[in-house]
């Protein structure tokens, strides 16, 4: 096994308690690893989902907050409903992926994150509904500045005109709910 | 009958075809959708990805709204749906007070599908079905969000959701079996991560197809979206001619019952089905 050679963890009980405190058991699994052979984005994962239930246990949060395997989770929820123990294990990616942003340091899969921030910005900025048009030209802008894709770009293009011309495309976003300030409320008590 | 309606952003967007099938087909049932005044978005993916307060109180206002209407809660997509159930258990937990929005908790919140499987409707459908889709050949694709995690949900057959398949029959139709229902088909990925889409879809394409079917049905806008907009760029990526119209379960309904306006839907979509549907005699 990999295991073997693996460097000597040690480990510190702080995060497997806070994750109960969130509701997230962590030290419930006792490793069966149905959650990662039932995992359908496993090939794209640096950690297989039983390894990062097994780290967070050891509290292991560095190599968990560095992962890809969080980001590329989409949350299809397989793994939580299959947990023999009840463990919410989607619930652990999503809590993982919050404290790694709250930490401010870099995340193994800078898109997808932005992409989630772009989205609640241009919910909040859009007064409490998600225009799509704005939500996709804010991203494909910031994967432009960040490393041009010429031809990913003008497949969206092409892709972005065919829906247009199916009526598909919106360009307005929708108006502003008469609750815009208790939106701005929420966003503001969840400290986003 | 009167139910509130949560349609959710993306049918005031790229899923307007849902939306007004929805709206045809409602009215055909007598169901009168009203929608939720000054609805907000659930919030997503994004949300519980980022900020879990953040998430629970977006889904939370509206079911807060929607309680002082006093009637059922119906929700078209699939994560929108999700959303709202897990706002609702968080809500009547034992500190849902937390979130200082004030729930009851009396509020019954269905997904479209299981609302308009329910018996009364499927024999009413069937009754007014003027064309049946008998050679239609069809895989039902629930998506994952709709019945996962059933702890949420509050489904016993997660793993192997029926009601489309009862709608479908109830059409005149008998959807293929196949093992692939309820697969990921990589949903808000799509954009920051396509090259996850076009994997987990080519499998989807490749697992329909070995089950003899010739197009998908859906009950998910994201899903409908993975499944036709990637479709021509998978089929190049992976050097194959797929064609697999993806139809919403509402669509078939309107084409079932010869709804006039069922054509205008399926031209918004970019596998264009009515080669199919004509091969097919369905138009």
């Amino acid at each position: 096994m990999e295991n073997s050679a693996a460097p000597r963890l040690s480990p510190r009980v702080s995060l497997p308690q806070r994750l109960i405190q969130a509701q997230l058991t962590v030290t419930s699994c006792f490793q069966c690893r149905k959650c990662s052979a039932g995992c359908p984005l496993s090939f794209a994962m640096d950690l297989l989902p039983d390894r990062v239930i097994r780290l967070a246990l050891l509290g292991q949060e560095e190599r968990l907050l560095e992962s890809r395997t969080i980001w590329v989770c989409s949350g299809c929820m397989t793994c939580t409903s299959r947990c023999p123990n009840a463990i919410d294990i989607a619930g652990v990616m999503d809590w993982l992926k919050e404290e790694a942003v709250r930490r401010g340091r870099g995340v193994a899969e800078t898109g997808v994150a932005q992409f989630h921030r772009l989205f609640l910005e241009s919910v909040r900025a859009g007064g409490g509904r998600l225009a799509e048009s704005r939500l996709l030209q804010r991203f494909t802008l910031f994967k432009v500045r960040r490393q041009p894709n010429w031809a990913e770009l003008k497949q969206n293009l092409h892709l972005g005109w065919k829906l247009w011309r199916r009526g598909r495309v919106r360009l307005t976003g929708p108006a502003a709910l008469r609750g815009k300030a208790e939106i701005n409320d929420i966003f503001r008590k969840a400290d986003f | 009958m009167k139910v509130t309606y949560y349609p959710g952003c993306s049918l005031e967007g790229t899923a307007v075809d849902y939306a007004a099938s929805i709206a045809a087909m409602a009215s055909f049932l007598d169901v009168e959708l009203v929608e939720l005044m000054d609805w907000n978005c659930c919030g997503a993916s994004s949300a519980h990805s980022l900020n879990h307060q953040l998430s629970l109180s977006l889904a939370a206002r509206n079911l807060a709204l929607a309680e002082k209407a006093q009637r059922d809660l119906v929700a078209p997509c699939a994560l929108c749906f999700n959303r709202l159930k897990v706002a609702e258990q968080a809500l009547t937990a034992p500190q849902g007070g937390r979130l200082g929005i004030p729930y009851r908790g009396d509020l019954k919140v269905w997904d479209l599908l299981d609302y308009f499987s329910q018996e009364k409707f499927l024999q009413d459908l069937s009754g007014k079905v003027t064309r049946p889709l008998a050679d239609l050949k069809c895989v039902c694709y629930y998506g994952c969000l709709v019945a996962r995690p059933p702890a949420v949900t509050g489904r016993t057959d997660s793993e192997n959701p029926q009601n489309m398949e009862r709608l479908l029959e109830s059409l005149g139709t008998h959807p293929l079996d196949w093992s692939f229902k309820t697969d990921c088909c990589g949903a808000g990925l799509a954009l920051p991560r396509p090259d996850l889409i076009d994997t987990l879809v080519q499998r989807l394409y490749e697992r329909a197809l070995e089950a003899g079917a010739e197009c998908f049905v859906v009950s998910c806008q994201m899903c409908q979206a993975n499944l036709d907009l990637s479709q021509e760029r998978i089929a190049q990526k992976f050097g194959k001619d797929y064609y697999l119209p993806v139809f919403y379960f509402t669509e078939l309904m309107g084409l079932a019952v010869g709804h006039a306006a069922a054509p205008k839907w399926l031209a918004q979509h970019l596998v264009d089905p009515m080669p199919l549907l004509k091969f097919k005699g369905v138009v």
